[in-house]
């Protein structure tokens, strides 16, 4: 069946989006990949789990609870691998519908086709190398996050949390509520940067209250709180034991440690769609004109992943790429008038969103400060003393660094090594634009391939002729 | 002014600029990206004769042993060459006689292929598939990590003193080899045009028709997998090549055909033909079931009218030489350099060169 729209990631700007255009008319699917929709920041807690309600999980069963009734199709716990159609056509050849190939949560193969194409598929976790940041123990804000929301579990007993932004005391705030102690939060902002944002915030004075509670919190439980200060170390024997910030070592058996959040851009990358490297966005970003069109052709990005603007500003963006969509596929005849009020509401949450997301930016004085035995690229085990030599011997972008090194071959297909990578290859060729990107690749995750073959005869597999002798 | 610019920076560019430099000529190297970072950094490294034109066998045999020694004859780059034994397979009777006249003329032409029995097979290749019928065995066989060709040539390149301009596109080329650059004017004694699937653009600049067809070929690779294979494994037809790796991770490719043109690069696989290669590739080793595949990628590669090379001078024009459009050129395409650097300095090639006369003679017919 031929969709009208297909919305990639159900977060908050693709539940928004889909029901959106589903209200409106249009033949909708969503598909997601978790169990059920919501995305990090409203991520629903599994089946049969009861999470006390708080703000966030409010907001998220409202979002949800629009989508179910829109009437737009709905495919949770579903792996896309693949895009296509589009302007990936032969030569010559008229755009093609959109493509996306995925697994069921059964595993069965399956692909849906639309007309257009909405792309909301949040970000991924910066994690700025340093030494031990591989031992067991340490892992990503929201890794933490998702562990304390979904799943109730604590990430260790005595927690470090490290890093920026407002996951930082978001996470702590949770692991004091969830019964852990919490050693301290070591944060990369100093005072005066949040003093900074405190006028862009005060557009959400929600968020902003939420936040202040959080720090009182801490403050309350006497938490050490250490600003303009980061782990510049973790160590342990078989995990972790310790983290180090400054010239003092702290004792602890979990470490979360984030450094921002970073776009994922898989699949305009896989389109060929026009980017560009926005550090304040979070890193590179697609080419998006004011009603989120990418540079394709009926091809549309909301959300965190089209540039980091905050969970609060993602439904309006979500809902501006799909009335863009409506309107070029005909199907919205007044979009001025309709488009006007997510608009507003996107500009208003953007400003305390871009203010956050700025806080969260790359800190290139991390990078500078990574010891060259230090992996970088822990699928491939690739150290940032590789990368200097790779680039010493010539490698000046991200696809000649990936070629010289394998940085970036393994599992995680780039989206942990990717920004402490681009930014050392940045120091040596004279920027990230010059650095470029991981030219985008098929599947966009790591797919299991007996789920992919499924059973088939010899026969049936279209051999193509041979080649002359 | 350089004794000669050379066009293109792939595996045949580099080869054919370092032997030329090594025998005194000034030469400047220019690409319009990166050093092998077009075919010659993303084929499948497969060094097998039995996917190799019966023509070009020689040229294969010889360049094999120039991969596995490369060390030697390149200031230490490798490209972590393997060597290994081949096996063609058969899964039908029409596939098997193919396998047999297909290794007749490739023997004929110098690969010892031997045709064995499936158990013979499975003793070489354990985890076969039991559906194999016939096999075509070749002792001489092996592999590389196409993604370093390009890191392994430049020192080499530099240390022989090619002045190297990556990054520097030639938009056309005026009279008396002057070619013109993004970084300003170039001026060369003689000119070689090694530009892959490009060539067809750049013989335009000098006048000459010269068409060539893009191959849009795609390759996949699995995540690191306990050893499951240990030869460089095909099927009759060609249509299927297989490889794993000192790391663990197994190399699928075979020439299936993504989207993509000279224009626009390789754009995008086929769901078609993603599934269909991988799937005869766990038909093969069904062992490969247990892998997750990881990422798949496209690569062009040129493909004259005879499906056979373009090398040698162009008619017409002294001192303009062109290489390319070699049938799994990476297999031969040291050796075929190092022939036409020969034949640049005046002397006669050990093997013979594939003179275009006869793809412009076909296309002033046509």
């Amino acid at each position: 069946m031929m969709h009208d729209i297909a919305v990639l990631g159900g977060g908050p700007a693709g539940m928004a989006a889909a029901t959106e255009a589903a209200r409106r008319g249009a033949r909708v699917v969503l598909l997601e990949e978790s169990a059920a929709p919501g995305g990090q920041v409203y991520r629903a807690p599994p089946t049969g789990f009861v999470v006390p309600a708080d703000a966030d999980s409010r907001v998220g069963d409202a979002l949800r609870a629009a989508l179910r009734q829109s009437g737009a199709e709905i495919r949770p716990g579903c792996r896309v691998w693949g895009v296509g159609g589009g302007p990936l056509v032969p030569q010559g050849m008229a755009a093609a519908p959109f493509r996306l190939d995925a697994l069921a949560p059964d595993g069965q193969s399956f692909a849906v086709e639309a007309r257009a194409l909405v792309l909301c598929t949040g970000t991924h976790e910066r994690i700025i190398a340093f030494p031990g940041w591989t031992l067991p123990g340490v892992l990503g804000l929201a890794a933490a996050t998702i562990l304390l929301k979904a799943h109730g579990v604590l990430p260790g007993r005595r927690v470090v949390v490290a890093g920026a932004g407002p996951l930082l005391y978001a996470v702590a705030a949770k692991l004091l509520k969830a019964g852990a102690e919490v050693a301290a939060v070591v944060d990369l902002a100093h005072s005066r940067e949040w003093v900074r944002a405190l006028p862009a915030l005060a557009a959400r004075p929600d968020l902003l209250a939420r936040g202040v509670a959080w720090r009182a919190k801490l403050l309350a439980r006497g938490i050490r709180v250490m600003a303009g200060a980061q782990v510049s170390a973790a160590a342990g024997g078989e995990v972790l034991e310790r983290a180090r910030v400054g010239d003092t070592w702290i004792d602890c058996d979990a470490l979360c440690v984030g450094h921002g959040l970073v776009p994922a851009t898989e699949a305009t990358r896989a389109f060929r769609a026009a980017h560009r490297y926005a550090a304040a966005e979070g890193g590179w970003v697609p080419v998006l004109d004011a009603d989120q069109r990418c540079s394709v052709p009926f091809l549309y990005a909301a959300g965190d992943g089209a540039g980091v603007r905050g969970a609060a500003a993602a439904p309006a963006s979500g809902r501006l790429a799909a009335l863009a969509a409506l309107h070029d596929l005909g199907m919205l005849p007044d979009h001025a008038a309709a488009r006007a009020a997510p608009a507003r509401d996107l500009a208003r949450a953007a400003r305390a969103g871009g203010a956050m997301a700025r806080m969260m930016a790359l800190r290139p004085e991390l990078v500078q400060a990574i010891p060259p035995e230090t992996v970088v690229c822990r699928c491939e085990g690739v150290t940032r003393a590789e990368i200097d030599a790779a680039c010493a011997d010539g490698a000046g972008d991200m696809n000649q660094m990936k070629q010289f090194t394998r940085c970036g071959m393994g599992p995680c297909q780039g989206r942990l090594c990717g920004e402490t990578a681009a930014e050392l290859v940045a120091m040596h060729c004279g920027g990230r634009e010059r650095a470029g990107f991981a030219t985008g690749r098929l599947p966009l995750r790591p797919v299991a391939m007996d789920a992919l073959l499924g059973d088939f005869d010899y026969a049936d597999i279209p051999v193509p002729n041979a080649a002359p002798i | 002014m350089f004794d000669v610019a050379i066009i293109g920076a792939g595996v045949m560019g580099c080869s054919t600029a370092l032997f030329l430099a090594r025998a005194g000529m000034k030469v400047v190297l220019l690409d319009r990206g990166a050093i092998c970072r077009e075919a010659s950094g993303v084929n499948a490294g497969t060094l097998t004769m039995q996917m190799t034109r019966a023509a070009l066998i020689p040229y294969a045999l010889r360049a094999h042993e120039m991969w596995l020694r490369m060390p030697e004859w390149c200031n230490g780059g490798h490209v972590l060459a393997t060597a290994c034994p081949g096996l063609s397979v058969a899964f039908t009777e029409h596939e098997a006689a193919m396998l047999e006249e297909r290794a007749h003329f490739r023997r004929q032409a110098g690969a010892p292929i031997e045709l064995v029995t499936p158990a013979r097979a499975q003793e070489i290749e354990p985890r076969l598939s039991g559906g194999v019928i016939a096999a075509g065995h070749c002792p001489i066989d092996g592999f590389t990590s196409a993604y370093l060709t390009g890191r392994a040539f430049r020192p080499a390149l530099l240390n022989a003193g090619v002045e190297l301009r990556e990054n520097c596109a030639v938009r056309g080329i005026a009279a008396g080899f002057v070619l013109d650059t993004l970084a300003g004017e170039v001026q060369a004694k003689r000119i070689v045009l090694a530009g892959g699937v490009w060539l067809q653009d750049m013989a335009a600049w000098l006048g000459v028709t010269l068409p060539i067809k893009v191959l849009v070929n795609q390759l996949v690779v699995t995540e690191r997998m306990a050893p499951v294979m240990r030869t460089v494994l095909g099927v009759a037809s060609g249509l299927l090549s297989l490889k794993q790796y000192a790391n663990g991770s197994v190399l699928i490719g075979g020439g299936w055909q993504g989207i993509g043109d000279r224009v626009r690069g390789g754009l995008a696989v086929k769901p078609e033909s993603f599934l269909g290669n991988v799937r005869l590739a766990a038909h093969a080793v069904p062992a490969l079931r247990e892998a997750r595949v990881l990422r798949a990628w496209l690569g062009l590669e040129a493909e004259t009218a005879d499906a056979l090379p373009a090398i040698g001078p162009i008619p017409g024009i002294e001192d303009a030489w062109i290489i390319g459009s070699v049938h799994s050129g990476y297999t031969s395409g040291p050796y075929l350099g190092k022939l036409l650097a020969q034949a640049i300095c005046g002397r006669a090639p050990e093997l013979p060169l594939f003179p275009i006369d006869r793809l412009l003679a076909q296309e002033k017919a046509a």
